[in-house]
């Protein structure tokens, strides 16, 4: 590597003061690719009344704005608080979240006879709604920013958010079936009309209590091990919390006879131990007793029954969706074929018939959008979900301690497992489960359970990227002045 | 509406939605790229000065690097390795004790190991009584001693190196 190698200093970067050219918060890119996420939200708006409507009405523009208003709160919020967090998730956050209102309004148009469609109110029906629920998410982000002003505060609660955590994964296993129970899944405490579903919570809690636990054990975990075939193994008396983890998923499985909470919970902790400890042999662990559970999961539901079938079910479904088509593959064959009309480039939005598909509010929103955008539509939404679980990595790769290390990029994997969950159900290459997709599903507890998520990986991105301040720890702000003090150069001002 | 302002809409939509794919793709990139200017994006080999293609001299601040300031600390290796450190005017503390800027959980660090402080634009490393040393390349630092861009910082396991 010679100096020659790099260009002659170009005049920007000598003349500049150390530090000055780096610490750009970025918060002007933030805001101008939110108001191009809003102008397509808008455009989505327009183009399904032109095409399901027929014209376009004169309000259309009204649930853009409202969102755009919101999102624009939050960027000040931002600016306020996080000033140096990652400019690229607020907008790719806020235009799936626009997507998804647009699609959840489309489906009531199409729900909606006829002859109503043209007076659709804009706040009524499930799109209105999931605009109230942004709203709700959205302020409980900025609630969270407000309060969190240094991720690694979340540490002291750790051991109260576990058991937290535990507590909410538990509640809908043991309620009984009717405040619990929804499409054979039991995950929700429903109250009356109301219906919360705590393992979206649960998922966060879980979450800072593995990080923590993790950032803790981990010297014991990566340095106490067996070397087999070229992989570092580790101890037998170190697999008891993964042992656990995974029994306690397994319960969640057969209890909640849900796959999708339960591969979500525990590929979570496997990646964040693999995080922690930089070993291989977690992952191909976590991945056997994963596969050998669900396994022997279908063994036992094929033979036995009782709390199995259900995954038994969903099993025989996933492997041959067309036997039943009209019966229990119902669901499943009706998205595979939403997909296949979309083709490449979709029905146009509004052109799709979303209401022949049963679920396609929540489970099945991605196929919904799919016959509408068709694949190019989709892949790029898939960038998006990318893209987002990249800067969650990437604040992971950038911050300075390890909680927030673990805590961010199990967050991100978390996200990104989570769509993987979804959208590998309803494409057929997993058994499906009911997840929601982050962002777009209908649904206040999805929203705000993710929304929260996004605003810990805000919190965590700008405690990275906030230039470093006083001769303390960069994300404390300021910094006592007795240490700002301490060993500051001294220097002779000349006139 | 006309059957072709639908299709023009249509598929002006989904090029708007790669639009906005490829925008913040390049938000991101110009973010990952900042202050990497000089096109280097990679570690200099081990022991490869950054200028002179030998081991600085300590105490001998590569003279051909003058100039140009240094803008982050990336680690480039150790359990912390990939994280950056965006420069400022403040001195940067490193060690296992909860409150140095870069908090490093290494057996053979101390609490209060080693610190960076800028003056005139040249950063100066510095160890604070460390029981087993800080090196600058291969040599031990002893006082103050200046460094040049892109020559590692090490500390037990960790390396550290200022990048423009």
């Amino acid at each position: 590597m010679t100096a020659a190698a790099a260009p002659a200093a170009s005049p920007a970067s000598t003349g500049e003061q150390p530090g000055v050219r780096l610490a750009r918060s970025r918060r002007k890119a933030e805001l101008s690719l939110l108001l191009l996420a809003m102008v397509l939200v808008a455009a989505y708006a327009a183009m399904i009344e032109a095409k399901a409507l027929d014209t376009v009405t004169s309000d259309f523009w009204v649930p853009a704005a409202a969102l755009g208003l919101v999102f624009l709160g939050l960027h000040l919020v931002i600016r306020w608080l996080a000033p140096f967090a990652d400019p690229a998730l607020l907008p790719a956050v806020a235009l799936l979240n626009g997507i998804g209102v647009g699609f959840l309004r489309r489906y009531d148009l199409a729900e909606a006879a006829p002859a109503e469609r043209a007076n659709l109110a804009v706040f009524a029906g499930t799109g209105g709604r999931q605009l109230a629920w942004t709203l709700a998410a959205v302020v409980l982000a900025a609630g969270l920013l407000a309060i969190l002003r240094d991720h690694r505060s979340l540490s002291r609660y750790a051991y109260t958010l576990g058991l937290a955590g535990i507590v909410l994964v538990m509640i809908p296993a043991v309620l009984p079936g009717r405040f619990s129970e929804i499409n054979g899944a039991k995950l929700w405490i429903r109250v009356g009309g109301f219906q919360i579903q705590p393992g979206e919570f649960a998922k966060l809690a879980l979450l800072t209590f593995f990080a923590y636990y993790l950032v803790r054990k981990r010297e014991v975990l990566s340095l106490a091990s067996r070397r087999v075939l070229g992989i570092d193994f580790p101890r037998g008396r170190d697999l008891g919390p993964v042992l656990v983890v995974w029994l306690v998923s397994i319960l969640v499985l057969v209890f909640e006879k849900d796959l999708g909470t339960s591969l979500l919970y525990f590929g979570m902790f496997v990646v964040t131990l693999y995080i922690a400890t930089e070993r291989v042999s977690w992952l191909l662990i976590g991945l056997i007793l994963f596969f050998g559970g669900a396994y022997l999961a279908y063994l036992l539901g094929s033979t036995v029954g009782g709390p199995f079938a259900n995954f038994y079910d969903r099993a025989q479904i996933w492997l041959d969706p067309f036997a039943e088509p009209y019966d229990r593959g119902y669901q499943l064959v009706q998205g595979l074929l939403t997909l296949g009309t979309g083709g490449l480039f979709g029905a146009g939005p509004g052109g799709g018939q979303p209401n022949l598909l049963p679920e396609v509010q929540t489970d099945f929103i991605f196929a919904g959008i799919g016959e509408e955008i068709g694949l190019f539509g989709l892949s790029a939404l898939l960038v998006i979900y990318l893209l987002i679980v990249e800067r969650g990595l990437r604040a992971a790769l950038a911050v300075r301690d390890s909680f927030g290390k673990l805590l961010a990029g199990g967050l991100a994997f978390t996200l990104g497992l989570q769509v993987f969950v979804i959208v590998g159900g309803i494409s057929k290459l997993i058994p499906l489960t009911g997840q929601t997709t982050p962002f777009l599903s209908a649904g206040g507890s999805s929203l705000m359970a993710n929304w929260l998520l996004i605003a810990v990986l805000l919190r965590v991105s700008d405690g990275a990227r906030r230039p470093v301040t006083g001769g303390g720890s960069a994300a404390r702000p300021g910094g006592g002045p007795p240490e700002q003090l301490h060993g500051a150069p001294t220097e002779v001002i000349r006139p | 509406m006309p059957e072709l302002v639908i299709t023009v809409a249509r598929f002006g939509f989904l090029v708007l939605l790669w639009i906005f794919v490829f925008t913040v793709v390049g938000v991101i990139r110009r973010d990952l790229f900042a202050g990497a200017r000089s096109g280097r994006l990679v570690a200099a080999p081990r022991g490869v000065g950054a200028s002179t293609g030998q081991p600085a001299p300590a105490g001998k601040p590569a003279k051909a690097k003058r100039g140009r300031a240094a803008h982050q600390m990336v680690v480039t290796a150790g359990q912390l390795a990939g994280t950056r450190i965006t420069l400022g005017e403040a001195q940067i503390t490193i060690g296992r004790a909860e409150d140095s800027t870069l908090v490093i959980t290494d057996d053979y660090a101390s609490a209060r190991h080693a610190r960076l402080v800028p003056r005139d634009g040249q950063w100066y490393v510095e160890d604070l009584g460390s029981t087993n040393g800080t090196y600058l390349d291969r040599a031990k630092v002893t006082g103050p001693t200046p460094v040049p861009l892109g020559v590692p910082i090490r500390i037990g396991r960790t390396s550290l190196e200022l990048r423009p």
